[in-house]
């Protein structure tokens, strides 16, 4: 069998005194989606930067084609076909959508180098359209898109210029259901194409349809690396956030939680309907209720205090 | 725009909301407005005699204005600019007459200088990612200091002159600050130069891989840098060109009076910044343009003499000015807001 496109073997990062990453293996093959799990603070971040150049390993292998490397940054990750779209640095909001798309690549014609206009404007058009990617006009601002629009331009961008690994920070994060359904799809289709695709979310429901491998850290360790044939969905997502604190968040949440201890003015039952669960019912005797919106429950996901 | 077929959902909406995102848009309203009411002031003020008159200080202002420009859209501010124009003037006067250089080889140092100082300028705000604005009011501040110290150390005065008995003056003065008539009207040179450096400008812009690179480290540097934008050389070369264009300008302005004052230039760089804002450079950085900095620049010019032209009280200039930028913020705010509304 063909060596991976790209692995990392046991690979670690430190910060100062702060073990970010310890130990993390995993691999990524052509036409297949590899998605990281992990809540906030698992260490997604650190080893996504490894993977594009941003940081180097301080222990374990990074093999591209099967030869460990080291990459100088994240140049040399581009020029080897390892393409990153952050979810909130993909694009520059002001400028059109062609623009956007040869940013720091763009092609040139004639003895002055000046920037090919009509061919950028073309290509953006023709790629967009093949990635199924329904853009109304490439000159309007990319801060007029959707979130789920802008990130499938990013995804368009790098399976253009040439990506074979495409590395997609928390693409679904940020976007309501439909829109997510929507980035979901051009990761599918960035796989049929041939492309090796390294999915980072802290949503299994968003992982588990597209992904052929889950790689589920916590605290900047692995949980290990499981092939879609030997995980279901819930044990993803019991996996994902450890058993007993969901059993326990179950438990806090239930209505016979210790609601008494709560001051409020109004029914001591009431769930604000438009926000998430407040502080995760976690409240300190005397304290007043926080204001919806307060504390955020991941989309889908559970509660875990100890953010980044 | 384009030839290619664009989307049916395309239609009117999109033309309007084309034209209205147009940087110019706000200073090609306002120049026609300062136009049209300066004209119904003063008869000369529309002929060509006045036109020339008014174009002469937006030429030196206008070339500024654009350099400053680029700048803004990539998303740095230069407050050294205006007091580098009497710095690069004084050094070639002071060259020429002190020292008896050729004039072209005065110029040349002076040149040098400016590129090393813009690139000084660049380097601290790039490695110190301090503010431009602090990193740019110290240079500035050091450069008046210089400037004043400098020349009263060498002239016992405030003012190096005598420019116009160096060697190589008259073809120097002839390139940069002489005139040419067009249709029995002269026109200062100068004005050239600025139409020149407008559409060098506006093409690196447009149709360059730096433009889009400028635009990009203005709009997100660091979504630049994330796609291989050399975010720190593009910002090291935009302030490099502001100190080309103050070399350029000061170099106009010395040959013009054969004099510098050594507090030449002081107060201009706001000007700069205004000129800039009101052609529709946002403050924040990746948006506006060259085209629209020379109109903000010919705003200017036309205020500045037809305040005359009318006969009122020079004073009344910065009254005017004050104004223009308060509406030209406003404006460009509001054209930001729809650029960037995203829609979910």
């Amino acid at each position: 069998m063909t060596p991976p496109l790209l692995e990392a073997r046991q690979v670690g990062k430190v910060f100062g005194s702060v073990i970010a990453l310890k130990d993390v293996s995993m691999l990524v093959r052509a036409s297949e989606v590899t998605c990281v799990l992990g809540d906030n603070g698992a260490g997604k971040s650190t080893l996504i930067k490894i993977l594009s150049g941003v940081h180097g390993q301080d222990s374990g292998e990074y093999l591209l084609d099967g030869v460990p490397v080291r990459l100088s940054g994240p140049r040399e990750a581009l020029d080897r076909g390892i393409a990153t779209v952050y979810q909130d640095l993909a694009m520059i909001p002001l400028m059109s959508v062609w623009r956007n798309f040869f940013l720091g690549s763009e092609p040139v014609t004639g003895p002055l180098r000046r920037f090919d206009v009509a061919r950028a404007k073309r290509v953006a058009r023709e790629e967009l359209r093949n990635m199924g990617i329904d853009i109304r006009d490439v000159d309007q601002p990319v801060g007029t898109l959707s979130g789920g629009e802008r990130q499938s331009v990013a995804i368009a961008r790098a399976v253009y210029f040439g990506a074979r690994v495409l590395i997609l920070d928390e693409p679904t994060s940020a976007l309501g259901v439909k829109q997510a359904g929507v980035v979901l799809r051009y990761i599918a289709r960035a796989r049929d194409r041939g492309l090796g695709v390294v999915f980072i979310t802290h949503n299994p429901h968003h992982a588990f349809p597209v992904g052929d491998r889950f790689l589920v850290l916590n605290r900047g360790t692995s949980l290990g690396q499981f092939d879609k044939a030997d995980i279901t969905r819930d044990e993803l997502t019991s996996l994902m956030a450890g058993g007993a604190e969901l059993d326990q968040l179950a438990h806090e949440l239930g209505r016979d939680g210790p609601v008494e201890a709560v001051p409020h003015d109004g029914p001591a039952e009431a769930v604000p309907d438009d926000g998430p669960v407040p502080g995760g019912g976690r409240v300190a005797e005397g304290d007043p209720v926080p204001d919806a919106g307060g504390g955020s429950v991941p989309e889908g996901g559970p509660v875990r205090e100890g953010g980044r | 725009m384009s030839s290619l077929a664009a989307d049916e959902r395309m239609a009117g909406a999109g033309l309007i909301r084309r034209l209205l995102i147009r940087p110019e848009l706000g200073s090609v309203v306002g120049a026609i407005a300062v136009f049209a009411f300066f004209s119904s002031q003063s008869a000369v003020f529309p002929s060509a005699n006045g036109v020339a008159n008014w174009l002469d200080p937006a030429s030196t202002l206008g070339i500024m204005a654009v350099a400053i420009a680029l700048l803004m859209i990539g998303g740095e501010f230069d407050l050294s600019a205006g007091v580098l124009t009497g710095t690069t003037g004084l050094v070639m006067v002071t060259l020429a007459t002190k020292y008896g250089w050729n004039v072209w080889a005065a110029m040349l140092a002076g040149l040098v200088l400016a590129l090393l100082i813009g690139f000084a300028n660049g380097l601290l705000v790039v490695r110190t990612k301090l503010p431009s604005f602090i990193v740019t009011l110290g240079t500035f501040l050091m450069l008046q200091g210089l400037n004043l110290g400098v020349t009263k150390a060498l002239t016992g005065t405030v003012q190096v002159s005598g420019l116009r008995r160096a060697e190589g003056f008259e073809g120097a003065r002839a390139l940069l600050a002489g005139s040419i008539t067009v249709g029995g009207v002269d026109f200062r040179v100068a004005i050239f130069w600025w139409l020149g450096v407008t559409a060098l400008a506006t093409w690196v812009l447009m149709r360059s891989r730096a433009g889009n690179w400028i635009f990009a480290v203005g709009g997100n540097e660091q979504a630049a840098r994330a796609v291989g934008v050399p975010a720190a050389r593009t910002k090291i070369a935009l302030f490099m060109t502001t100190a080309v264009a103050a070399w350029l300008v000061g170099s106009i302005m010395a040959l013009r009076f054969t004099s510098v004052q050594a507090n030449s230039g002081i107060g201009q760089e706001f000007i700069y910044i205004i000129a800039a804002v009101i052609g529709g450079c946002l403050l924040t950085g990746g948006y506006g343009s060259a085209i629209g900095a020379s109109i903000g620049a010919v705003i200017f010019g036309m205020a500045d003499k037809g305040i005359v032209f009318a006969g009122w009280d020079a004073d009344w200039f910065k009254f005017f000015l004050g104004g223009m930028l308060l509406l030209a913020t406003l404006a460009n705010r509001v054209v930001r807001r729809y650029a960037e509304e995203v829609r979910r």
